[in-house]
């Protein structure tokens, strides 16, 4: 299937997320859309699938001009999009996801399971996948969930399939049978579009790339005729060199110490301490506790043992107040999710960890207070909007988390956790976040950075913690580090 | 970047429910001089004053992304115990503040399935609706408590006068003040809406979701039985059957007030505009004569009008 993709625009509110991009897929073809986060890549392959609709520009698909409504329709011509996010249905069993709106039927809505168990069975086979499609969803690793995903795609004889990040969460042995899957797949005439941030990756297995930078289409060149830098220079436009800011702090004294910390299920035995002026970058897979360690710490969930000290003091903490009382910041992972009220102004939502900064002890509001204390972070942090009634909503990306940490910083905490600060972020607006945290270390803040971009943790961290299944597996010096030791460890190897 | 300037239409969809409750005043008074009469506009008041405490309480509720199906219940639970309290000697004001009492209590249990019974409302509310009501039968053993005597703060609560405003329309007045206080002027009213608006983010942002949930639904039962003691008041006796159906009036006054039932979004001005809506309807279709199964029906084409253009927005 070929596919041609011209002049293609996108706006969400006031964010411009595509200008003029263009894609040029042919059949059998293993084709890399790279770029940086926020470059516009998934957002393209989803105006392709449906999902969104353009606001200007062409769809070509072997010749006529087309306009999907749903991804339904993509997937009846063949077009199949597997996102980076779980689409999952947690309760239900692997054939019943599988099959999820393309039963078998004996006719008249009754389901034919020993025909959709005996074909659940050979997709799975064929991806060497030792997993049984009796088994429920929520009883496997992410990984394993990931796998599943990608057999959905396989159940339909579909023509071109669009990976997004496929091998993020998964091991080196599934990564292994994914690209043997990815292989056989073209041979047999199937179009890959592979996205993902893994360099080496790119280099094995892709026959083409194309390359985003900000929503504009930069090139497509055959990958034999590049390499690494190349690459990176297209994405970033300039020397990777520029990206991380430099610093120049002596860390002083421990601030957080994090003793035996252990939550069933999430992680255990986890023991680590941070200083003031250190950045300690936390690394790992995803699905591998990073982020739990993390809410244990913040009391969003309640450990089971373990200690946690603060400036030497043992601090018990609960729940998220808490936290936040003991000198604690934490910017979540997932700011749709968990860090923005998206329906709320900038005003509200940088209120809303502050309450004290902005009323008397009776808890009445005082509306000059609050007025000055948000006017104060927009200048800060230079959030572009129209003012401090703009809805979160309404913001680009890297002004939202702009937002988030104005209001974790409002709260002036001795110890920021940061959980992936730079996601789905514009390159500018990540410079400035570098600038910042830099900024607040030189003040004196401990930052714990978790981030699943290795170039990031490589380019921030004074340390690197590097997790795996709730465990710590090691903490590496700046200057020991690489990313090849981090990944080794992150995958169970020792260094 | 520029502020964006509000469109007429969306000044229109922003004071919808106002101007319909100006077209109905007007068009209603036009047909009917019975209806036009300040007499009427006052008794109109008094009666919208039952549901508008509890509709008050309930949007508190609302915005939090909750429901209180218990309010009716509450009120004739929290009525019986008072009127009892009265008929067997005690004072009626040490009665009526333990009716009050006993109603935020009401609320409170609630509130506490619901946070620490990790029940979703409408099914914590439906459980505490149906024995909250068996328990006032069992208490009345279904027959209504009179006698009360003569006792001169329980008949003002619902029948007096104050600078010849009904007693129930100043409390109404002084009630809404407080609430929107509460709402727009405190750390308490940016929970709520926090909450309503994005649960997670206000949890890890420090809020205490589970208490101030909790004293939303006990705001919510101390409303309705402040409504079941004027309502005591009124009629001199308290009924086992009172205030059921109650709920169902007050959820309308607050969706015709333009409060999201997801939460996070809304106004107790929006809510007080859908309760003198719903009384106007109810006061001038009466006077009109138009017959109560017919009333009903107009009830809620007005309620599907409102909240469909509430969604346009």
């Amino acid at each position: 299937m070929d596919i041609e993709m011209k002049g293609i625009h996108k706006s969400f509110g006031d964010n411009q997320v595509l200008k003029d991009a263009e894609f040029y897929l042919k059949s059998g073809e293993i084709h890399a859309l790279m770029g940086e986060n926020g470059a516009g890549k998934s957002t393209l392959m989803k105006i392709l699938t449906g999902v969104y609709t353009k606001d200007s520009g062409e769809i070509i698909v072997d010749g006529t001009v087309v306009n999907y409504k749903n991804p339904q329709q993509a997937e009846k011509a063949g077009i199949v999009f597997i996102y980076q996010e779980l689409n999952v249905l947690f309760d239900l069993t692997v054939e019943e996801n599988l099959f999820m709106g393309k039963e078998l039927t004996k006719g008249f809505g009754i389901c034919n399971k020993k025909a959709m168990q005996k074909k659940a069975q050979e997709v799975l086979d064929m991806m060497g996948v030792n997993i049984s499609p009796k088994s429920v969803m929520s009883e496997l690793s992410v990984g394993q969930q990931q796998m599943i995903e990608i057999c959905k795609a396989l159940m339909v004889d579909a023509r071109v399939i669009i990976m997004d990040e496929p091998t993020a969460a998964l091991t080196q042995n599934e990564t292994r049978a994914l690209f043997q899957v990815i292989a056989s797949l073209r041979e047999k005439g199937v179009s890959i579009v592979y996205i993902s941030h893994r360099m080496e990756e790119i280099f094995e297995i892709c026959d083409r790339i194309t390359v985003l930078r900000d929503g504009s289409y930069i090139d497509t060149k055959e990958i034999k005729n590049l390499n690494m830098n190349d690459v990176v220079k297209m994405m970033i436009g300039r020397e990777i060199g520029e990206r991380f800011p430099s610093r120049n702090i002596k860390p002083g004294k421990e601030i957080l110490q994090v003793k035996h910390l252990t939550k069933e299920g999430f992680c255990h035995d986890v023991t680590f301490s941070v200083r003031s002026g250190e950045i300690l970058g936390v690394s790992g897979l995803m699905g591998a506790g990073r982020t739990e360690i993390m809410q244990t710490i913040f009391g969003n969930f309640t450990k089971d043992q373990g200690e946690i000290y603060i400036e030497g003091q043992k601090v018990e903490i609960k729940n998220p107040s808490q936290a936040m009382k003991a000198g604690i910041g934490f910017l979540t992972e997932d700011r749709k999710v968990e860090g923005l009220m998206l329906d709320k102004s900038i005003r509200e939502n940088i209120s809303l960890a502050n309450p004290g900064k902005i009323s008397n002890r009776q808890g009445v509001l005082s509306k000059k207070s609050e007025r000055n204390m948000v006017d104060r972070s927009i200048e800060r942090f230079r959030i572009r909007c129209f003012g401090s009634e703009h809805l979160c909503g309404n913001l680009s990306g890297g002004n939202q988390q702009k937002v988030v940490l104005a209001k974790w910083i409002e709260t002036n905490p001795k110890i920021l956790i940061l959980d992936e600060p730079t996601r789905g972020v514009d390159i500018g607006a990540k410079k400035e976040i570098y600038q910042i945290m830099n900024q607040l270390a030189a003040e004196g803040v401990a930052i714990i950075m978790v981030s699943s971009e290795l170039p990031e943790i490589l380019g921030m961290s004074d340390r690197i913690m590097v997790v795996r299944e709730g465990e710590i597996r090691g903490i590496l010096d700046k200057k020991e580090a690489d990313q090849e030791k981090i990944m080794t460890l992150a995958t169970g190897g020792t260094v | 970047m520029e502020v964006k300037k509000k469109g007429v239409a969306s000044y229109l969809q922003e004071y919808g429910a106002f101007l319909a409750l100006i077209f109905l005043v007007i068009g209603i008074s036009i047909v009917s001089p019975e209806f036009r009469t300040g007499n009427n506009f006052l008794s109109l008041l008094r009666q919208s004053s039952i549901n508008g405490l509890i509709a008050f309480g309930m949007t508190g509720v609302i915005l939090t992304g909750g429901i209180d199906l218990s309010v009716g219940s509450v009120l004739a639970l929290s009525t019986a115990l008072c009127a009892g309290m009265i008929s067997s000697g005690l004072s009626a004001g040490l009665s009526i503040i333990l009716a009050l009492a006993i109603g935020t209590l009401l609320g409170v249990i609630s509130g506490l399935l619901i946070t620490k019974g990790r029940l979703q409302p409408f099914i914590a509310t439906l459980i505490t609706m149906t024995i909250y009501r068996g328990l006032t039968m069992i208490y009345t053993d279904g027959k209504p408590i009179s006698n009360l005597g003569d006792h001169f703060i329980l008949k003002f609560a619902g029948k007096g006068n104050l600078f010849g405003i009904p007693v129930p329309v100043l409390i109404l007045l002084c009630i809404f003040l407080l609430f929107a206080f509460l709402l727009t002027q405190t750390t308490f009213g940016r929970k709520v809406y926090a909450i309503g608006s994005n649960a997670q983010c206000a949890q890890l942002a420090g809020v205490n979701i589970n208490k101030t949930k909790i004293i939303l639904y006990g705001i919510s039962g101390l409303m309705a039985s402040i409504s079941g003691i004027i309502l005591l008041s009124r009629l001199n006796s308290a009924q086992p059957t009172l205030g059921s159906g109650y709920e169902l009036d007050a959820i309308a006054s607050v969706a015709l007030g333009g409060t999201s039932m997801n939460g996070g979004r809304g106004k107790i001005q929006g809510t007080l505009i859908g309760v003198l809506i719903i009384a106007v309807l109810n006061n001038g279709l009466n006077i009109l004569g138009v017959s109560s199964y017919y009333q009903d029906v107009v009830k809620g084409l007005v309620i599907l009008l409102a909240v469909l253009a509430d969604r346009k927005r």
